[in-house]
């Protein structure tokens, strides 16, 4: 099969995307591309529908109607071998999930060696190098619950880099931290963008979106409300839902 | 009290091992090997139909649920009966009480292991399941590398409380005269006649010394693994300060 060159289409694309919850209208109307390399941050009110957004591009929510591309693949095709695809999305999680009965570079290696069928020895090399990345190679031999929060979410990172994937997505990954460990995910996130790697945020950390996003996606009651670079976003927001927005969260 | 201690002194080898050496093995050694393969064989299967009963496939769910449901509806006495008559007739020869006790026991723990297997995997927290969907892993991956170790290990208490049952099932093969412990108890009450009371209180302390330990170790396990979950989190750990350069 021959495809257009990477430069040629999105990283990500959302076509008149629709979900319901029975009858709740989850999503309406998505349309919106992630570009290669691009750092996004969707933020909205809680119930807008920005994490069911980004679960639905490794399908870990269905959609009634639209479609989505991930590099071109269409995500929710009946043909598409859904384990080799989420294997190339890399995912965290707002409660990391690591798995609690597997040392951290163990959880690193699980995935590696099944899904991917690399060799033990090749797959620890490379988790130990990015838990060093992460600043944890200490840990390599503790147990999830021994590590803090941020520890905990930062080898969750890790292990999603373990499969090398083209683009990762973050659902609210500093939200259920104390807030003395957020800055140590957000840096490690930050090393991410800054080496290039395609990245869809749903966080309500507005100094992380102003510093590091190159787009803006501002979402309220499942609709996209507002799309724009950050500097525009948080200084002209142009719609009354996205001002009360940035307004209840500087009262904060 | 006299009495004990003699029936004991005379029938205490009957009682743990039968006649063996000089003949076949029973008693205790019996309820013992009765149970631990009763609910070592049933193990595999117990996974099996765990696995079918929260299976996304409708026929495998319902087969496996219809299965556990007339187990457990109907009294083990009488799956004794079934495996007795008809076991012999399916193969054509016969079998002996031992076999026919074993098979009975798979049968039967197999569905109530599956059940407390099933509570495991579903006590689990959801994210468990996607985190793991989600790097890739396929369903059955998923269950066998990330979920059934943890449902397995959360549910070692209740393993052993049904290991603890198994050992009290085995006195129902009495019925079809596997050489058991409350058999042996039996043999021993029909040679003296006159005490009964002493020998089936005999009978009754070895049970009851025998679950009242596995019972205790299952309470130990059970703290155990509560402090191994609770422990880590109360401590919490040092955070390690990080250079911007390992980023």
């Amino acid at each position: 099969m021959t495809r257009p060159a990477p430069s040629q289409y999105p990283m990500i694309s959302f076509k008149k995307v629709n979900k319901w919850y029975g009858e709740y209208h989850a999503l309406k109307e998505i349309t919106a591309d992630v570009e290669r390399g691009e750092v996004l941050v969707v933020c909205g009110p809680s119930g807008s529908g920005k994490s069911t957004l980004i679960r639905t591009v490794n399908r870990l929510e269905e959609i009634q109607g639209g479609r989505i591309e991930f590099d071109a693949q269409d995500v929710h095709s009946p043909a598409l071998d859904l384990n080799t695809f989420r294997s190339h999305v890399g995912f965290v999680f707002q409660s990391f999930n690591l798995f609690p009965h597997l040392s951290v570079v163990d959880n690193i290696m699980l995935a590696p060696i099944n899904a991917l069928k690399q060799k033990k020895v090749e797959a620890k090399g490379r988790a130990l190098e990015l838990l060093d990345r992460v600043g944890l190679a200490a840990k390599a031999e503790a147990y999830p619950g021994q590590l803090s929060g941020g520890q905990q979410q930062r080898v969750a990172i890790a292990r999603a880099l373990a499969m090398s994937p083209p683009a990762m997505l973050f659902d609210e990954p500093t939200s259920a931290l104390d807030p003395e460990m957020v800055g140590e995910v957000l840096q490690v996130m930050k090393g991410l963008a800054r080496d290039g790697m395609t990245m869809i945020c749903v966080t309500h950390e507005m100094n992380f979106a102003r510093e590091v996003a190159d787009q803006i996606w501002f979402m309220d009651e499942g609709s996209i409300v507002e799309t724009g670079k950050p500097e525009e976003f948080f200084t002209t927001p142009q719609s009354d839902r996205a001002r009360k927005f940035l307004s209840e969260l500087r009262s904060h | 009290m006299d009495d004990i201690l003699q029936i004991l002194r005379d029938n205490g080898t009957l009682l743990l091992v039968g006649q063996y050496p000089h003949g076949p093995l029973g008693g205790l050694a019996i309820t013992l090997l009765l149970s631990l393969f009763g609910i070592l064989l049933a193990f595999p299967f117990s996974v099996g139909i765990a696995l079918a009963r929260i299976s996304p496939f409708c026929w495998l769910r319902w087969s496996a649920t219809a299965l556990i449901y007339v187990v457990r509806g109907v009294p083990l006495v009488m799956f004794i009966f079934w495996v007795y008559f008809f076991v012999p007739l399916l193969i054509g020869q016969t079998v002996t009480g031992f076999t026919t006790m074993l098979v009975t026991l798979v049968i039967y723990e197999s569905a109530y292991l599956a059940e407390i297997i099933r509570a495991g995997i579903q006590g689990l927290p959801r994210g468990q399941f996607e985190a793991s969907r989600a790097v890739g892993l396929s369903y059955l991956q998923t269950m066998f590398k990330v979920l059934l170790p943890q449902a397995l290990y959360n549910m070692v208490p209740a393993i052993i409380s049904q290991f603890v049952s198994s050992i009290k099932e085995t006195s129902l093969g009495y019925v079809i005269s596997v050489n058991e412990l409350t058999f042996a108890a039996s043999q021993i009450n029909s040679t003296l006649l006159t005490k009964p009371f002493q020998v089936f209180f005999i009978l009754a302390a070895i049970y009851f010394v025998l679950c009242l330990i596995l019972t205790q170790l299952a309470r130990i396990v059970e703290r155990r693994i509560a402090e191994r979950r609770n422990g880590s989190r109360v401590t919490p750990a040092k955070p390690v300060t990080m250079s911007r350069a390992t980023i």
